[in-house]
């Protein structure tokens, strides 16, 4: 199925769970947090919360500002 | 204005230093690391952006590294919509109720869009965030934001990174005057003189970020806000000598006898 990641296009498999997709980015499990389309996945959920064909899924890390 | 005159209390935090960083401008992290030291800072800023490759977690191993808190802001959020999600995103990546909320209105000013600021002040109050909210220099709006239960409020000198100072003293003082919670001055500060103005006007601290990061020499000029805000606080306390029309002599009148 495709699901759209940080505005990109990708590729997961049928069932793929939010953590199949930071996964697949490559983004380390501590200090990132995730939505999907507009929601919060807290990190307890991220194994068990399963994502659907076209979701949109962000995922944002602390970077210098302000 | 608090009554405790020490420690700087936000929320349930006690907060040891007054100036409040932000990490925005700096060429590098080995130039800001330096800054922050020198600024003697127990509490900085970060921004919330899409994860990249090259985005590492350069700023938040920092921050750690030198035993400062982190205050995730809501930068880049147009909408009450939009801040309220990217607080969240923050709370749960950096295990932090503490959210710096900006809600600015358009690029060109950057200034505060009041009423997508209050609605997302009240959302994330009631879902049990520390809010920190950088606002207007509106004694109103300081009022309200106050009612709905933020934990301090941030009005601004001047625009976000124009250097320009503090352009409307008097709100300052009205704003802090009528304040039961801490008040930040957030934005605007350019060099040391505008800090220690923000601190003797009443503010309880100073969050700052460009003044220093793109100074000539960041950090000295951190050490120059450290300062500049432990003047200011010392003098606001000591209690200033009342303004005057007419001169009055420091030394004895020599007709006296």
């Amino acid at each position: 199925m495709h699901v759209w990641i940080n505005g990109e296009q990708r590729e997961l498999e049928a069932g793929a769970s939010v953590l199949d997709a930071l996964a697949a980015l490559g983004a380390p499990s501590s200090g990132v947090a995730v939505a999907v389309d507009g929601e919060v996945v807290p990190r307890a959920g991220w194994s068990g919360t399963g994502l659907v064909d076209g979701a949109r899924i962000e995922v944002l890390t602390a970077v210098q500002g302000g | 204005m608090t009554i405790d005159t020490g420690i700087l209390v936000i929320g349930d935090r006690k907060i040891t230093s007054r100036l409040i960083m932000g990490t925005g401008g700096a060429a590098n992290l080995e130039i800001l690391e330096r800054a922050l030291v020198a600024s003697g800072t127990s509490l900085t800023t970060v921004a919330m952006r899409r994860i990249d490759a090259a985005t590492g977690m350069g700023v938040l191993d920092l921050l750690r590294r030198l035993d400062i808190e982190v205050l995730p802001n809501t930068a880049g959020c147009r909408t009450a919509a939009e801040a309220v999600l990217t607080a969240r995103l923050a709370r749960e990546a950096l295990e932090t109720d503490l959210v710096k909320l900006e809600v600015v209105a358009d690029e060109r000013t950057l200034l505060p869009d009041p009423i997508e600021l209050l609605d997302a002040a009240e959302q994330l109050v009631d879902d049990g965030f520390t809010v920190l909210p950088y606002t207007n220099d509106d004694p109103v709006l300081a009022r309200k934001l106050e009612q709905a239960g933020c934990a301090a409020v941030m009005p601004l000198g001047s625009p976000i990174g124009t250097g320009l100072g503090i352009r409307n003293p008097h709100n300052i003082e009205m704003i802090v005057a009528a304040a039961s919670v801490p008040v930040v001055l957030d934005a605007g500060i350019g060099t040391a003189s505008e800090a220690a103005q923000a601190m003797e006007l009443g503010c309880d601290a100073v969050l700052l970020a460009t003044a220093v990061t793109r100074a000539g020499d960041p950090e000295r000029m951190a050490h120059a806000m450290r300062l500049a805000v432990e003047a200011g606080r010392a003098a606001r306390e000591a209690g200033r000598i009342p303004r005057r029309y007419w001169a009055q002599a420091s030394s004895p009148d020599p007709d006296a006898s």
